[in-house]
């Protein structure tokens, strides 16, 4: 072999090592590279924030309360569009009632069609009463909701609910949904 | 054009003569070959508006306008339509105070081209208002199952790295009334308006996902808006880490606050509702939320009266925006039937038109830059004779999915949920001219 080709070589090798070298570099500055302009923050800064209350019982609050309680809440805040007996005074406001199993087409609510009661508490918490969301304190929610359920003839009107009792309730449909989440 | 539509009017073999031009007959009742869409002239065409009579009949001679004569208007900061065009609306309904917020509007679709709906005219539904919300104060929070949960500043977002792609957006509820025993008298926007067309552009969800850092057991996301009804919405994290985007820009200009301005999901292909606008939050978790939304609505109870949920694609589905519902046809003659076409599975292979109630069909033209989940435009000329018509359109999806006649979708589905119809729409035209809503 003669010199010439050698350093040939040689050069071809230390171009072909620097060339991975700024590869490497270059991927890892890559990964290092998630823009990373999220500011960390803890759940804990979270507590008043986070409204989401899932059947799993994470994340509800203290407090506690009973329909007749309840009662007191909803015919002051609530039975002007839902009704005094929760009647409803349009399409999507009646919150009592229906048979899921019936022969005419089923009228759906709380108390016939939703399968999770901890759904109740937590849309009653984001969103009601309408007109003046997210007013209610965690006893007021776990109050009126109980009169709600009570109305539907799901829990008696003595029943102390707080966010371990709420677990515990069985509704009417629980069975009665199938989740389509991965059907394409 | 392919070999196949010369085969097809070959086939069909139905030549009429008239005027000047050869109108290849390619169905019954009147559909013309969609090659001739661009060739026809105005000779024979017919008018949808009131009867416009010929200059030359009308006696009158051209003028230069006065409008040429003097300086118009100068450029200015935010643009206007024209006043001429002030009409065209979208179509909403009255405030309830029992619903402080609440309610939809719908595009007119019977007065748009095209396939991209402006920002002005894109269908809205709200639950609880439109909130008015300063970005400045605006933030996203991205927590749960992560490594290290996040919050995102506006500001920190407009620095990520954007992909802009078209969709279209419908409501789950959209042509809902069509599950009803009566056909509605309505138009073609106040019967299908809860859907529009659009260039959406932002953030794919997964690179800021990424960044918080998914743990191994997280399987769904909760998304949570900032409006009054902080409403959620719960989606399973294959989907979120696939096409969802955190959109930041509607056709170009920011979201506007009706869309979810700062920000908003943007899950494509899938029903409206869980595009969650002014997105604030995002948990993740291994079980759904069961929100509200996702089950006392957005759920479809089946004739077993089981109920499915999280049905989040929208079905192949195709309408004619004219003529359509409450339109007059003023003359005989070649009239421009067209319409738009979608699918949450893929994008629009084929649009099929039909002038006779479904019993023949012709093939329309698709405009060609259609791409996945986006509205496809449509196109066929058809002659009306001045005798009764159903005129219909079915469409075809690039997974092969063929839009149900509304009797097969029914007859499947019931009617005790009235999301997700997706059947064809049947306009009648009688022999005065007048369009309507019709079951056939
Ligand atoms: C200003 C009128 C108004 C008031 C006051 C009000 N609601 Fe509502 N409520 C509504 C409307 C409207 C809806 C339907 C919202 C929608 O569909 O987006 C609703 C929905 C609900 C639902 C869900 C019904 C369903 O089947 O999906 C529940 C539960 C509920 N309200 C409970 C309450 C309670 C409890 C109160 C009192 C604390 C209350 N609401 C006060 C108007 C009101």
């Amino acid at each position: 072999m003669s010199m010439p080709n050698i350093i040939e070589k040689r050069n071809k090798l230390v171009a072909l090592s620097l060339a991975i070298i700024a590869l490497i570099s270059f991927s890892s500055m890559m990964q290092a590279q998630t823009i990373g302009l999220g500011t960390p923050i803890s759940e804990s800064q979270l507590q008043g924030f986070d409204l989401i209350a899932p059947p799993n019982g994470s994340g509800y609050p203290d407090g506690s309360g009973t329909a007749v309680q309840g009662k007191v809440i909803f015919d002051r805040r609530c039975a002007a569009c839902h009704a005094m007996d929760g009647s409803g005074t349009s399409g999507n406001t009646r919150l009592v009632g229906g048979n899921m199993q019936s022969a005419e087409r089923p009228i759906r609510t709380v108390g016939s069609y939703w399968p999770h009661a901890s759904t109740l508490f937590d849309y009653v918490r984001r969103a009601m009463p309408a007109d003046a969301p997210k007013s209610l304190s965690g006893s007021e929610v776990y109050q009126v909701i109980a009169y709600v359920l009570f109305l539907n003839g799901i829990v008696d009107d003595s029943m102390v609910l707080n966010k371990d009792s709420i677990m515990d309730i069985d509704m009417p449909n629980k069975d009665g949904f199938i989740d389509s989440s991965q059907a394409l | 054009m392919s070999d196949k539509d010369l085969e097809k009017v070959a086939g069909n073999g139905l030549i009429n003569r008239r005027s000047d031009i050869d109108l290849e007959k390619v169905a019954g009742n009147g559909l013309i070959n969609r090659r001739h869409l661009l060739g026809l002239g105005l000779a024979g065409a017919g008018s949808l508006a009131s009867s416009s009579l010929l200059a030359a009949d009308a006696g009158l001679n051209l003028e230069i306008p006065g409008w040429s004569k003097q300086p118009g208007a100068n450029a200015n900061g935010y643009g206007t339509r024209s006043r001429f065009t002030e009409n065209i609306q979208r179509m909403s309904g009255a405030p309830n105070p029992l619903y402080p917020g609440g309610g939809a509007s719908r595009s007119p679709l019977h007065e748009l081209q095209g396939s991209i709906t402006p920002n002005s005219l894109h269908f809205e539904r709200h639950h609880a208002g439109i909130p008015d919300i300063d970005p400045a104060q605006h933030k996203l929070v991205i927590h749960g199952l992560v490594r290290q949960p996040l919050v995102f500043s506006y500001e920190d977002l407009l620095r990520y790295p954007m992909v802009s792609k078209i969709y279209f957006l419908e409501c789950s509820g959209n042509s809902g009334s069509l599950f009803g025993p009566n056909p509605a008298d309505g138009t073609a926007q106040s019967l299908h308006g809860l859907v529009s067309g659009a260039e959406w552009t932002g953030i794919p969800l997964s690179t800021l996902l990424d960044e918080a850092g998914v743990e191994p057991e997280a399987r769904w996301i909760n998304a949570v808006g900032a409006d009054a009804a902080s409403m959620g919405r719960s989606i399973p994290l294959n989907r979120a880490m696939d096409d969802v985007m955190l959109a930041l820009y509607q056709n170009g200009e920011p979201v506007r606050p009706a869309q979810g301005y700062p920000m908003r999901l943007f899950v494509p292909g899938c029903e409206g509702n869980i595009s969650v606008k002014w997105l604030t939050q995002i948990k993740l978790s291994t079980e759904p939320t069961h929100f509200r939304d996702e089950t006392s609505k957005y759920t479809d109870t089946r004739l077993d009266r089981k109920s499915l949920q999280f049905t989040f694609p929208m079905g192949t589905k195709s309408v004619i925006t004219s003529p359509s519902g409450k339109m007059k046809l003023e003359r005989q003659g070649v009239y421009q039937v067209t319409g738009i076409a979608w699918s949450g599975r893929g994008s629009i292979r084929r649009v099929e038109v039909s002038a006779d109630g479904g019993r023949s069909w012709a093939d329309a033209m698709i405009e060609s830059h259609q791409s996945e989940k986006a509205l496809a435009r449509f196109r066929i000329p058809w002659q009306w004779n001045g005798g009764s018509a159903v005129l219909q359109s079915r469409a075809t999806d690039s997974q092969g999915n063929v839009q149900p006649s509304r009797t097969s979708l029914v007859t499947e589905k019931g009617n005790i949920s009235t999301y997700h119809y997706h059947g064809i729409q049947s306009w009648a035209v009688n022999t005065a001219g007048d369009v309507a809503n019709v079951y056939a």
